[in-house]
């Protein structure tokens, strides 16, 4: 089974409960529509399963088809800056079908950025180093399509498009024994 | 599949409409051969366009990819125009197939080749190989280890 390389860390953007017995990892593109289709589907699990759940998003932009994927990881990394990744990932997914480079300085102000510094920002190369060093692990991770899903550290190779993730997730509550050995050894 | 250690077996393919490419002039570098079933179909769109992302990656270890399929040269023209591709695809189509049989990637049954990969050391000699389950796109991961202990 392909696993997730490497495991969460402090370079990632963590939403939820840290010590939470279900992680979830999300390899994305801002501009796929497979991972728009995706992220409300996302929000639903977070919503149900609230405490038991940590979620990651990490970077697969695919850039040779997708011009504006790229653009957006990076903004994501420059809002995070600001303390605002979340808010800034919500909003592109919100408005996929309107992602653009212009829009991106759009959203930036729609959700209160400090837009003279989310503009330095997304210049800086520390921050597209960073959605390539995600690229990177997604790549070493097996991730084989947007959205690719790891579940505490395992490719996660089933349908996602209904609720079969949330079921999944709440199986493994059930089990959880195992589960929570694992979400602790993780949290050392 | 052909065992890890041999020399990897020559043959002369379409790379494009016009263009014919030799495994031996590839010579010098490294070499990824991704055979895959069809043009158009879900799962290698999705492989080739992964690979396509990866150029700076497969560079870094000195390799080269090529996709292998039965599809014609124009059909290959297309798939590749409409994804953007940036390496060759080849066109095993006549005799078709035949250099899939010569690589045992060949399948008799759907007339199409296996989803399988062969990374070829800079001599042309196969270091390693992996057949997928056919609807399986089996990402990168694999090949990018290969390439590192290749290079170690």
């Amino acid at each position: 089974m392909k696993q997730l390389i490497p495991v969460i860390n402090s370079n990632d953007h963590i939403y939820g409960n840290e010590k939470a017995l279900i992680e979830l990892v999300e390899y994305g593109d801002y501009q796929c529509p497979y991972c728009g289709l995706a992220y409300p589907i996302v929000k639903n699990i977070q919503q149900e399963l609230g405490a038991d759940l940590k979620f990651v998003f990490r970077n697969f932009p695919l850039s040779k088809v997708h011009p504006f994927a790229f653009a957006a990881a990076v903004a994501t990394e420059a809002a995070a800056l600001q303390n605002k990744f979340w808010e800034m990932h919500d909003i592109i997914f919100e408005n996929q079908e309107r992602l653009n480079i212009e829009n991106i300085i759009v959203f930036a102000e729609n959700i209160g950025l400090d837009l003279q510094q989310f503009k330095y920002n997304i210049q800086q190369k520390e921050q597209s180093v960073k959605v390539e060093r995600d690229f990177e692990s997604g790549l070493r991770s097996g991730v084989n399509r947007t959205p690719s899903f790891y579940i505490n550290g395992n490719k996660y190779e089933g349908e996602w498009r209904e609720s079969e993730l949330l079921q999944y997730m709440q199986g493994l509550l059930i089990a959880a024994p195992e589960t929570a050995q694992y979400a602790m050894l993780n949290n050392q | 599949m052909l065992a890890t250690g041999t020399k990897a077996p020559e043959f002369e393919l379409y790379s494009s409409p016009y263009q014919k490419i030799k495994l031996s002039e590839l010579k010098g570098k490294k070499i990824i051969l991704a055979f895959y079933p069809a043009d158009w179909s879900p799962v290698c769109g999705d492989q080739m366009s992964l690979y396509n992302e990866m150029e700076k990656y497969f560079d870094r270890h000195n390799a080269r990819i090529v996709g292998i399929s039965v599809d014609s040269r124009w059909c290959h023209l297309a798939f590749s125009q409409h994804n953007n591709f940036h390496f060759p695809l080849l066109a095993d189509f006549e005799p078709k197939g035949e250099v899939a049989s010569l690589y045992k990637v060949y399948n008799n049954e759907t007339g199409e080749c296996q989803r399988a990969l062969y990374v070829l050391d800079e001599n042309g000699i196969i270091r390693w190989s992996y057949l997928s389950p056919v609807g399986i796109n089996p990402g990168a991961d694999g090949i990018l280890s290969a390439l590192e202990q290749l290079d170690n």
